[in-house]
């Protein structure tokens, strides 16, 4: 009897021992944490995107109560929680450009043609390291949909063998854009009207003979743009979205309608 | 000259013939968990060494001269109480003493205040016994110890790292893809272990 209740004895010794250190060292060794830090943590979505530039919302948390960071960088969250964290944080508010993904090819299976047939594993990554891909046109979509695997929010589906974005899902978080090996899925502005579906930068005729939705470099756009937000560069057009206006002239005047209106 | 020489003898014999990873089979949460990549194997090995040494410091003399030998069926109650506690501390004192060091072990400190590997060194420094003497670890013979099987912990996460890497990369069938093929991977590097068997002991001989 006596030996079970040392025992218990000794259990509880250590046991109190331990539990007493430990509250004297949380008291002694205690290191205020940024309350900040928590507060903006709370106002983030918390979907880890990285779109901000770090590795989560913890850190740009961290990074904004800490190191000064905008407030402003989370494209997910839009103005709301830009707001928020301003709030949190006693700065000006400032609004967040709010972008989403555009996938830059048209080349579905009417316009263009596929050179050899692919059989190999089925993500875009692979496929464009055997010759640049199955495609006729080595600058377009290759439709395997890695871009749709890594999409936080579901908003890209593959139509017609390309990928596809739909703008009211997408959060412009730019995951996409990262995963294209192609890269022709760019970041444009949530405002903007019109976009180049090509992203192919061979002479005119190369192009056309390729896809019959490909952007032949004529400058038709850049010359009937009233504010010369159209620069054509390697044979393709390209939108200055900071100076255009959503006019939607280049869209009409385009001859193998590759300048899309779009929303 | 005695003394320093059992006590290489203890220090590589628990890195390479007794790792206890490999041949003993403990830890191997943490190795499989944790040895996907190098920085972390690495940050976990460190980790891990460091609060072997420091638990053995502190159960060594607390059953050899609190429990002893009627109340040796207390260890293991007593022993995750102190570890766990002890590992708490540690964290703290990191914390506000060294930040920086603290980042760098990060999660991993938490993680192994219940792990078998840190159990089973304390445990065992109790019960082995030295192989030039013929007795019973002493307490510097005991923290040796715990210093070797720390050691060959870091050691097997840093090479199964480097081996789950070159796996990621190479082409397996696909019935084998992920934990199979890192459990055989697992298996290939205990083999290899294995073969230090006897080494160490006819070195010095």
């Amino acid at each position: 009897m006596t030996s079970i209740l040392i025992a218990f004895a000794v259990v509880t010794a250590v046991g109190l021992i331990a539990g007493v250190l430990l509250a004297l060292a949380a008291h002694f060794l205690h290191v205020p944490e940024n309350e900040k830090i928590t507060k903006v943590r709370e106002c983030l979505p918390g979907i880890n995107c990285g779109a901000c530039g770090y590795n989560g919302c913890d850190e740009y948390a961290k990074a904004v109560a800490e190191e000064g960071a905008k407030t402003n960088l989370c494209v997910p969250g839009a103005d709301s929680i830009a707001a928020d964290i301003a709030n949190v944080m006693g700065v000006e508010a400032q609004d967040v450009v709010e972008m989403v993904a555009f996938v830059g090819c048209n080349g579905n299976p009417e316009a263009t043609s596929k050179l050899n047939d692919y059989n190999g594993v089925h993500t875009c990554v692979a496929a464009s390291m055997i010759y640049g891909g199955p495609n006729d046109c080595k600058y377009g979509c290759l439709g395997c949909g890695d871009c749709a695997v890594d999409c936080p929010v579901s908003a890209i589906c593959l139509k017609d063998g390309i990928a596809h974005v739909n703008p009211d899902i997408c959060v412009g978080c730019g995951l996409c854009v990262k995963r294209c090996p192609k890269n022709i899925i760019k970041l444009i502005p949530q405002v903007a009207k019109v976009a180049v579906m090509c992203n192919n930068k061979e002479k005119g005729g190369a192009a056309r003979k390729k896809c019959q939705n490909a952007c032949i470099g004529c400058k038709k756009c850049e010359l009937n743009c009233p504010s010369g937000a159209i620069k054509v560069e390697n044979n393709l057009a390209v939108i200055d979205y900071d100076k255009c206006t959503n006019c939607g002239i280049c869209a009409d005047v385009c001859p193998t309608k590759c300048i899309h209106k779009i929303g | 000259m005695d003394t320093f020489k059992s006590l290489i003898v203890i220090l590589l014999s628990s890195v390479f013939v007794n790792n206890y990873v490999l041949t003993r089979f403990l830890g191997i949460c943490p190795f499989l968990g944790v040895s996907k990549k190098l920085n972390s194997a690495t940050g976990m090995g460190i980790a891990v060494t460091f609060v072997m040494v420091l638990a053995t410091a502190v159960t060594w003399p607390i059953q050899n001269y609190i429990l002893g030998e009627e109340y040796s069926y207390l260890q293991t109650i007593v022993f995750i109480l102190v570890i766990a506690s002890l590992v708490q501390f540690i964290e703290m004192a990191l914390k506000k003493f060294i930040p920086s060091l603290h980042k760098a072990l990060g999660v991993y400190l938490p993680l192994i205040t219940t792990n078998c590997a840190v159990l089973g060194v304390t445990l065992n420094n109790l019960t082995e016994t030295s192989i030039t003497t013929g007795a019973n670890f002493t307490y510097i013979e005991s923290l040796v110890n715990s210093l070797g099987v720390g050691l060959g912990f870091l050691l097997a996460m840093v090479l199964f790292s480097g081996m789950r890497q070159k796996i990621q990369e190479s082409e397996i069938p696909e019935s084998f893809k992920g934990l199979p093929a890192t459990l055989i991977a697992a298996s290939f590097i205990s083999l290899a272990f294995f073969g230090f068997g006897g080494i160490v002991e006819n070195i010095f001989k």
